[in-house]
Formats: structure tokens, sequence, C-alpha cells
């Protein structure tokens, strides 16, 4: 984090332990600004789980009134968008659970080891600029590809890579080790390099013929050179 | 040391982290020195990920905020948050 992060992140607190005090002091329309930073966060942590659009709206507005309803227990010691998604994540689990729809918690040792997290050996890598995205198809590629993940990796994708939550809040909210995070999300990673690579490298190949949005070959976020 | 391509594959994610000790991290750099093939496994790895970290990609549904917003006024309206 730079400084200015730093900064940003006190400020940030700082005014969110004003809210919150505003709030427990009984100006309660001040909950609508204290959520609003965290809305889209906390939809796609709950759609990550229970991967229902409906059913994760749910999940949310549950999860907000009980944050509000708890709020004077919220003790500061955590961020307060790690508190607000380890409640949507209590939620979801719940629901989860009452539906006999589980989460995989550990997932079967034996079937992890076996799974196969070889990634996709590409030749080449065509840079999939961040404007493609406006194309539905390219995003659909990438839902998918996260939707056909095990559970217990498309929980770590979402907090780390789509939320991007640090190890350790990762690990803090799934109640598992910072080591665990870190293979986990190896694999996870992995495995939707394997499946989507290729997919995005075809899509953009037979784009790029026909339209003027050729991408620029390993350019955008090429590594800076060690030598 | 001289890495085979599999054992760098082990690294990519603690790579894109920059979460590798000084050695293995030079040791895969030199790898990727040299290697088109793990080169560019790292590079759309990273670009997934920075795929996937866009808005865009997970949409909120129509009119989400305006239907959550709605109910929490119903609550903030009759309701005071419960004593600590």
């Amino acid at each position: 984090m730079t400084a200015t992060e730093t900064l940003g992140a006190d400020a940030q607190n700082s005014s969110e332990a004003a809210l919150i005090a505003a709030i427990l002091a009984g100006d309660r329309e001040k909950f609508h600004i204290l959520i609003l930073p965290y809305e889209s966060q906390l939809f796609r942590t709950a759609f990550a789980l229970v991967k229902n659009a409906e059913e994760a709206e749910d999940v949310v507005q549950d999860a907000v009134l009980k944050a509000y309803r708890k709020l004077g227990s919220f003790r500061g010691d955590a961020k307060f968008s790690t508190w607000l998604i380890a409640i949507t994540l209590n939620e979801a689990r719940g629901r989860l659970r009452k539906e006999n729809r589980t989460i995989v918690d550990s997932l079967d040792e034996q079937r992890e080891e076996n799974a196969d997290f070889t990634p996709a050996a590409l030749t080449d890598w065509n840079e999939i600029p961040l404007a493609l995205l406006e194309r539905k198809e390219i995003r659909e590629l990438v839902q998918q590809a996260v939707a056909e993940l095990p559970d217990t990796y498309r929980e770590i994708v979402t907090l780390r890579d789509v939320e991007e939550c640090s190890v350790l809040d990762t690990a803090h909210l799934l109640g598992i080790s910072s080591a665990l995070v870190k293979v986990r999300l190896h694999r996870a990673r992995m495995l939707l390099q394997k499946r989507l690579a290729p997919q995005l490298n075809r899509a953009i190949k037979a784009s790029s013929k026909s339209t003027s949005d050729r991408p620029r070959k390993r350019s955008l976020f090429r590594r800076t050179p060690w030598f | 040391m001289v890495l085979k391509c599999r054992h760098v594959w082990d690294h990519i994610s603690g790579y894109i982290d920059g979460a590798l000790d000084p050695e293995v991290r030079a040791n895969v750099e030199r790898h990727l020195a040299t290697c088109e093939i793990c080169s560019a496994i790292l590079d759309s790895t990273r670009n997934i990920i920075i795929l996937m970290a866009d808005d865009r990609v997970f949409e909120l549904p129509v009119d989400f905020s305006k239907r959550l917003h709605a109910r929490l006024d119903d609550v903030l309206k009759h309701e005071y948050p419960e004593p600590a």
C-alpha cells in the first residue's frame, strides 16, 4: 500500500467510525451512506456462494439488516468492510445449510490432490484489454469459468481477486490459515487459466480479424524487465 | 538454480502477488526470461485476474440498490440498532 493509499484508508476508516457513532447516537438514516460503498462487493460475495442472483440479493438484504441491528457490536478491530462480508458469508452459508446445499468446506483431500492444476501451455498470449469487457460474450466467458470452479476455490477467488481482500482478511473470513488461502488461490487461478486463457485467445483472435479492436500483444501489463 | 517449467508453474500465483522469497523470485525470473510458454502462462493468468476484478464482469441486478435501500428504510424508520 502506498503512503497515499494508507492515508486514504485512514480517512475512510475515521469517517466510517464517525458515521457509526452518529448512527448509534440516533442518526439512523446515515446507515444508508455507511453501506453504500460496499453493496456490489456484498452482492458478489453472496453470489459466489448461492450462485443465483435473486437469492444473492435476498442474502445481501438480510445481511445488511443484520449489520444494522448489530452495529453496536462492531468493535472496529476489523475493517468495517470485512465485518460486513463476514455477516454476508454467514447469511449465505445459513441459507445453503437450510436447503442442504452446504458448501464443501474442506475439499476431499484426495480429490484435491488428484485434480489437474497444470495450466494451459500457451505459446503466446494476446493481452485482453479491459475495454473488451464491454462485450457480453467476453464477460460471460469469465463469469462462466468462475461459476464452474469447485465451491471452495470460487470462494477464495471471489474474495481475493474479485473483492481484492488481503490474504489475511480472506483467511480470517473463511476461518482457514493464510498458507491454505495461498495454496487454494494458486490452484483456483491455475484452473481458471487452463479453462479461460484458450477460450479468450480464440474469442479475441476471431474478433480481431473483423474489427479494429485488435489487442496489443503482451504490451498492456508487460512485466518490468529485470535485466 | 535452474528451474523446470513445472516448478515455475507452482510459483505463478505467488509471483503475481509478490509473495515469493527473493531467491525463488530470482530463479523464476531467470526462467521466464528465456521461456515463452511460462511467460505466456504468467501473462495470461495475470490478465485473467485483472479482468475478474473489473466491475463489469459481475454486474448488479437492475435496481438492486434501490430495493436494498427501500427495505432498509422500513427497518430504519422503526428500529434502533440493538444495544451492544
